[in-house]
Formats: structure tokens, sequence, C-alpha cells
């Protein structure tokens, strides 16, 4: 089953200040199967961040369609839901991991894991077990379960973005660089995980610079530079 | 379908003059005030929704007309023009602002709470803390004494002031102190809608993050829709799912929080976004 096409997707930005048209990703097109993982891959700047932004909402999209197969609401071009079906996917069904963290402030690493899941109404008790249990497996140490994570190193901060998107299974991950500043081991684990998450049926679209990383989980890899295929 | 509650809140084309207003306005206006009558378009044809447990933000410019819009909800400014219809009152098929003194009172002390940008507003200062809550709690009807004892002492934990203080006047308090009452007597009949104008302006970090934490507790735990006004896109981008952005009166976008902060389409929305980094 398709789960998501993205078809002759453009974006460009415009810059009033300078007077510009800023121009990044332009007629991409790919389809994602249910289960299936797309790596993409191209040169900095050329618009991978771009894409998953762009799916996420987090961009208007200039020109083309992304068609979603929600479990919800049918098919959908996400580049027209409305912003409540928008926050509605992004609570029940699609994941996006960036580098960056966005929490509140006195909250701390386990309470905003199990936000996630206060927010689609699981129990309190499940929710906790539930985070307690993913911040385990990123291996993210105890002894930070329960500080603000604003003082976090970057790839804690990482792997406790990853427990807070993949604590509600969601069906469609969004991964933008999501092993940039992990060792080796802590990589190894995340790979695991997403191997897990692909048996699973979950499909997803990943950014990587890590060709080796990429190697045992992409079906497909997408070259943007080239705008083909592999 | 999962999406088919109604708005708590609906707002269709508010507008607030200050002035009488005059054939030449709609060409004239200079920012929001008609140079040939000297008119102000404080709010000029504002349409919004908040849905069900949603926090919805307001930016824009000092003067763009936030308190405004806020003020008008609540009754304290007339509106010129527009409808607004709340899901508490008559299932939001009335209007009201054509509701009778009596009926906007009972909207007021039971279905909204305010927070006003000057505690000033919002606060008898000379008042207890503990009066202060009293008096909304008997405006929605209440006369049992004790009661109202048990929840003002409740309402002040909630927000961290310490039952000791209660029967101090907001005088005496802090910046932060009073906004955190100014919370509480908002929240004191369980209102389903909290309007929320600049709570933390003014307040130094350490309070700020107090007061928001409060924020989003309460939001979550009594599901209570939120309008937000803040100059601070932090507050924003932590708080509010979706973002109005509003420049002389008018809306000039809006959109989900995050496209708001990284990618707005407006030049004003995007000197507003970049001057920050
Ligand atoms: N009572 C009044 N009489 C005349 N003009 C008024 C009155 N109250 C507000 N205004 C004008 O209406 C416009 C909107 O004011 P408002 O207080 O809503 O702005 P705001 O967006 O809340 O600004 P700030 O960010 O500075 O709080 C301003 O031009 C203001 O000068
Ligand atoms: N929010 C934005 N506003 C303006 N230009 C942007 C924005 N985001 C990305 N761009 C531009 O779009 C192009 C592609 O960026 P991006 O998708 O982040 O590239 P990649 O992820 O492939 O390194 C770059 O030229 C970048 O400067
Ligand atoms: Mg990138
Ligand atoms: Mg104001
Ligand atoms: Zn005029």
């Amino acid at each position: 089953m398709e789960i998501l096409r993205i078809e002759d997707l453009t974006k460009n930005f415009y810059l009033h200040n300078a007077g510009k048209e800023i121009k990044s990703c332009h007629d991409i097109d790919f389809t994602l199967e249910e289960g299936q993982f797309i790596g993409i891959v191209g040169l900095s700047g050329a618009g991978k961040s771009t894409i998953l932004k762009c799916i996420n909402r987090t961009y208007l999209t200039t020109q083309g369609n992304i068609i979603y197969n929600s479990s919800a609401f049918g098919k959908l071009d996400l580049t027209k839901a409305s912003e409540r079906e928008m926050l509605y996917l992004r609570k029940y069904e699609i994941g996006y991991v960036s580098q960056f963290l966005n929490v509140m402030p006195r909250t701390t690493a386990k309470e905003h894991v199990m936000n996630a899941l206060l927010e689609i109404g699981t129990p309190k008790e499940q929710a906790e077990k539930d985070a307690k249990d993913m911040l385990f497996y990123f291996r993210l140490a105890e002894d930070l379960w329960d500080l603000y994570p604003n003082t976090f190193s970057g790839g804690e901060r990482l792997r406790l973005n990853l427990a807070h998107t993949m604590v509600t299974h969601p069906r469609l991950m969004l991964l933008d660089e999501p092993t940039a500043s992990l060792d080796n081991k802590t990589k190894m684990l995340v790979k695991d995980m997403l191997i897990k998450l692909k048996d699973k049926k979950t499909s997803m679209i990943g950014i990587f610079h890590d060709l080796e990383f990429m190697d045992g989980i992409c079906d497909k890899v997408f070259n943007i530079s080239e705008g083909n295929m592999i | 379908m999962p999406l088919t509650e109604q708005p708590v809140l609906s707002v269709k084309n508010l507008t607030v003059h200050y002035g009488d207003g005059c054939p030449l306005c709609a060409a004239h206006l200079e920012k929001n005030r008609c140079s040939a009558c000297g008119t102000v378009w404080a709010a000029n044809d504002i349409c919004l929704d908040v849905f069900p447990g949603e926090i919805l933000g307001i930016v824009g410019e000092s003067g763009s007309g936030k308190s405004t819009l806020m003020q008008s909800i609540y009754f304290d400014v007339e509106p010129t023009e527009g409808q607004a219809y709340l899901s508490d009152y008559y299932k939001g098929e009335k209007n009201i602002w054509m509701a009778s003194s009596a009926e906007k009172r009972t909207i007021k002390n039971n279905i909204m709470g305010m927070v006003y940008q000057n505690p000033i507003l919002g606060l008898r200062m000379d008042y207890s803390a503990a009066a202060n809550i009293a008096e909304k709690i008997i405006a929605a009807g209440s006369r049992n004494a004790g009661q109202m004892t048990e929840r003002a002492k409740e309402l002040l934990t909630a927000v961290e002031i310490l039952t000791s203080r209660m029967s101090e006047a907001p005088k005496n308090f802090s910046g932060g102190m009073q906004q955190r009452v100014q919370i509480s007597k908002a929240l004191a009949n369980n209102p389903s809608l909290l309007l929320l104008d600049e709570v933390t302006t003014g307040l130094d970090l350490s309070v700020q993050a107090k007061v928001l934490d409060l924020i989003r507790k309460i939001i979550a735990e009594f599901g209570i829709s939120v309008l937000l006004v803040s100059h601070d896109l932090a507050v924003i981008r932590m708080l509010a799912d979706r973002t109005i952005v509003m420049l002389d009166g008018k809306i000039i976008e809006s959109g989900l929080t995050d496209q708001i902060l990284e990618d707005p389409q407006h030049a004003y929305t995007q000197q507003l976004v970049h001057s920050l980094l």
C-alpha cells in the first residue's frame, strides 16, 4: 500500500527584506510504500530538510502535492490539509525528529516523553511506564530522567527527541539526520530501533550523511542533487 | 471522524472603531488611523476560531489591536461590528455581543477567565488575594464562605502562592505574584476559555518559566482553551498550537506555530521572526 506520494514538489522562499527568492528543492517526485524506508542523500543546501519540513507543514509548499494515506482521514494532500488536520496527524500519525530540541521550561526528560502520550489520552501510569522503557531503550542515563534537558549534550538531546517521537509509534516517521551527533554504539541502537519499527510496518524517510548507517535499513535511496532514486 | 468538535470560541468580522468613521476611511487608513476623520480602526475585520483544548497564539506590533481583541471578547470594549459565539452560550448559536448585561456578567464569570496585560485592571489591589478570588466566586452565585476559602487556598496553591500570604493585598506583591493571583482569579469558576494578555511580560526569566509551566499544566489538567497574546516568540513557540499575526488592526497571516516562525510569508512577520535570530 502506498502511504505517501510526493508529486512535483517545489519550495521557494521569498524574502521581502532582501527582495530575493531562494530556490530550495524543486520538482521532487517519489513514492513511499507502507513499511518502506527511503533514505535521502545530497549536497548540503540541496533541499533535503526542506522536503521533510514540507511534509510536516513546517514549510508551506510552493508547488506540487504531498498525498498521504491517513488512517483517520483517508487520502489527503498535506499541502492543503487544514491546520487542525495537520495537528491531529502530528500527534497520532506522523513523527518528525530534528536535531533541535523543543521542550518546555521545568519539564523533565521523562515528563517530555510522557507528554507525547498524555496528549493522545494515554493513562498516566501507562505513559510513565512507556516513557521509562523508551528512555531506557535509548540508553539515556537514568540520572538524567528527572532533569531539565536544557543542560543535555547534543547526543543526549537527540536520544530524548527520538524517545519522544517514537513513544507514540507514529506510522510515518521523518528523520532529519537522526544520528548526526551520536557515537557508534548509540548509532547502532538507533539503527536497531529503526529496523524494529520497520518490521512493525512503520514507513520512514530519513536524511543521512552516513552511507554505512543506511546500509541494511534503506530500501531505496533518493539522491536529491540528481533527482533520481537508486 | 476525529475532528468534529465545534470551536469553543468563534469570532466573526470583529471591527472596533475609536471615532465615528467617515466614507473615506477605507481608502485613507494610515496604519490603523483614517487620515481624513482621525478614526482609529483598532480591530479591523478579525475572524478566528479557538478549538477545545487548543492554545491559539496572537503576536503583532504594539498597537496592532491584540488587547482590543481580547477586551472585546471579555466585554470591556464595545465592538463596532462583528459577532462572537461561545459553545457554552446557547451552544454557539447566539452572538454573545447581543446578550443582555445580566447574561454578559454570567458569561464573564462562568465561561471566561481573563488575565490582563496590566494587573491593575484585573485585581483589586487593596483587597486581599483571597478576597479577589472570593469576589469572582461570589459573582458566579456562591455564598458559602467556608467553601470559598477552601477554593481560594486551592487556587493560590496551584499558582504557587503560599496560603500564609493569602490575606495580604496584591499591591504588596511582586509583578509575577500579581500575575499569578490574576491567573488563579481567572480560573476560579472553571472557565472553558482563558484569555491571557502578555502574562509573562516584564517578569524575570525564572518567574516567567514558572508562570509558563503553570499555564501549561493548568491547560492540560483542566482542558481549557486559551487565547494567548505575547510579544515573546519563545513563549508562543512553547505554548501555542496555532498562531495569528496582527498588524494595524488586521490579521495578516495565521498558521501552525512552527510554520509561522520558520516559514513566515508576510514581510512584517519575516521582520519579526528574523530580528530574533
Ligand atoms: N480607548 C481608546 N481610545 C482611542 N484609541 C484607542 C483606545 N484604546 C486603544 N486604542 C488604540 O487602538 C489601537 C490598538 O490598541 P491595543 O491596546 O489593542 O494594542 P495592542 O496590540 O494590545 O498593543 P500592545 O502590544 O502595545 O499591548 C492602538 O492604536 C491604540 O492607540
Ligand atoms: N526557512 C528558510 N528560509 C529561507 N531559506 C531557507 C529556509 N530553509 C531552507 N532554506 C534554503 O533552502 C535551501 C535548502 O535548505 P535545506 O533543505 O536545509 O538543505 P539540506 O537539508 O539539503 O542541507 C538552502 O539554500 C537554504 O538556505
Ligand atoms: Mg538539512
Ligand atoms: Mg496590549
Ligand atoms: Zn475616516
